[in-house]
């Protein structure tokens, strides 16, 4: 049976804009502009969701109801919050550095858009499939780190600054059993493009990378919890603790400025979702329904499982958490690395 | 992707943002606004070799040399008390002398180098599967200086633990 899939449209498209008689140059680039307004507009959709669901899921874990005044179940309610926002006056302390303090938002929301370049959202539908996809996510990751640098010195705030510190420090910490525990994935499925990762995983729901055991499972629970400081969410949240911080690198942003950290950092929670469901559940592998819609489906499961995280769990101090990165992290996911590895070569796997 | 017109238009682009960040970084009085220069321009280089199809290179590049060594940087920036608001001059009275010290030993570097052939584009596709070749050569023909890069990279990370450790009373 032929699914529903979504690079039909696309190739669709794309024979509308040969047929338009359009030279190369400008068809690439009306293509890709095209391909980044799509990228930019589905992705503010899903960010907006997550923020609505973040919401009522914090709600319903504390008993509450969360928003319910706009539509039903409050469904319009970020899309107002948005709109205030941008009506929000821009405050800009006096003592900023003027240049720093205007980029850090932009270049945090840029490069949190930057790695969808090389995510699979289903079959056939990737921007770019670069052969060293998995690489480069770890590269734009950076300038995340950056970012948030940026802000907490141009915000010329002490409370900033140490917020900015202290998710650097954490980011960097946490990139090591990051790519560690990505490596094993990569030594089975023996390419670091992210098609050819998904393709490996591709027949049988035991081929996921997750069933294989028992280097599998501690890979991806090694993953999630890396990928959870790297997104600065609770019990990681240590950059934007309140009751320390006040409110960490952001503090001195407002409006726009602010909407940008603020949606970058669910667009960034979507992303390492996105990376776990890529490298441990098969991707786009399912049956019947269109891939897309099982890629995301999968993706909204892990990002469920990060929110109940951020309301089920208390929050490290910050010296706990540089323990668990280097003392318990690192080491288990380079043992891990080793065994898979060690199994690899042995040929014992299926 | 070397032989299209556009890879040209955006090697020149990449090309200015490098000299012109360069030129920044080594001459703004702000050393935190030194250190983001930095980052753009090796950012830029980056750029530069994905133009030349050397896409591990670029991201070689963007995890170590900004996602690593500037930040540490940009640590250090940090935790370097009453650092924020001064202005720097990055130069003394050998200003002048340097300069004209750089500019002969890039104009050297330019006139050896143009007699030779090397530095051009290969005119051989490369390999698709890069990262494979680069970690083959790595362990195998190469395998004594990367043994001893290690080695090198361990001893100054020691050394760094040693002399930052406080001592016991």
């Amino acid at each position: 049976m032929e699914r529903l899939e979504l690079k039909h449209i696309f190739s669709w498209l794309h024979d509308l804009l040969v047929s338009t008689g359009l030279g190369e140059p400008w068809l690439s680039v009306v293509t890709y502009l095209m391909l980044g307004a799509m990228m930019f507009g589905a992705l503010s959709v899903i960010a907006l969701f997550l923020v609505w669901w973040e919401r009522k899921i914090s709600a319903h874990v504390q008993q509450r109801f969360g928003p319910m005044r706009n539509g039903w179940h409050g469904w319009y309610q970020t899309i107002m919050d948005a709109i205030k926002l941008l009506q929000k006056e821009d405050v800009r302390v006096t003592n900023r550095d003027k240049f720093v303090f205007f980029w850090a938002p932009v270049i945090c929301f840029v490069a949190a858009f930057l790695a969808y370049i090389v995510i699979p959202f289903g079959d056939g539908l990737i921007v770019a499939d670069f052969n060293i996809g998995i690489l480069y996510i770890m590269a734009v990751t950076t300038f995340t780190i950056i970012s948030l640098l940026m802000a907490g010195w141009g915000s010329n705030n002490k409370y900033a600054l140490l917020g900015g510190m202290r998710s650097a420090a954490q980011m960097v910490s946490y990139e090591i059993p990051m790519v560690a525990s990505i490596l094993v994935v990569i030594v089975y499925s023996g390419s670091l493009s992210m098609v050819d990762i998904v393709e490996s995983q591709s027949g049988m729901i035991f081929n996921w990378f997750i069933f294989k055991l028992p280097f599998g499972p501690i890979a991806f629970i090694t993953y999630i919890i890396a990928a959870t400081a790297e997104a600065n969410r609770v019990p990681f949240d240590l950059p934007e603790a309140e009751h320390e911080l006040v409110a960490g690198f952001n503090i001195e942003y407002s409006g726009m400025k602010f909407a940008m950290f603020f949606l970058a950092e669910f667009v960034n929670m979507f992303t390492v979702s996105a990376i776990a469901v890529t490298l441990f559940f098969g991707g786009w592998n399912g049956w019947l329904l269109p891939s897309w819609l099982w890629f995301l489906g999968k993706t909204l499961l892990v990002v469920l499982l990060l929110m109940l995280f951020r309301w089920s769990y208390p929050r490290l101090r910050v010296d706990q958490l540089m323990e668990f990165a280097w003392k318990f992290l690192v080491p288990l996911t380079f043992a891990n690395l080793l065994v898979g590895a060690a199994f690899k070569y042995l040929g014992w796997y299926w | 992707m070397a032989e299209h017109a556009s890879v040209g238009i955006m090697f020149w682009i990449l090309a200015i943002v490098v000299v012109v960040s360069g030129f920044l970084v080594v001459s703004l009085r702000n050393i935190f606004h030194c250190a983001l220069f930095l980052m753009l321009c090796l950012t830029a280089v980056a750029g530069i070799f994905i133009t030349l199809d050397a896409e591990f290179l670029a991201v070689a590049q963007v995890l170590i040399y900004v996602g690593a060594v500037s930040v540490l940087m940009i640590f250090a920036i940090m935790l370097t008390r009453d650092l924020a608001d001064k202005q720097i001059p990055q130069t003394n009275k050998h200003a002048m002398l340097a300069f004209l010290g750089c500019t002969a030993f890039v104009l050297g570097i330019i006139l050896v180098l143009s007699g030779t052939d090397m530095w051009r584009w290969a005119k051989t596709p490369l390999p698709v599967e890069n990262v494979m070749t680069i970690g083959k050569l790595l362990m195998t023909k190469y395998v004594l200086p990367f043994e001893v890069i290690s080695i090198l990279l361990v001893a100054a990370m020691i050394g760094a633990i040693v002399l930052a450790r406080k001592e016991k009373a």
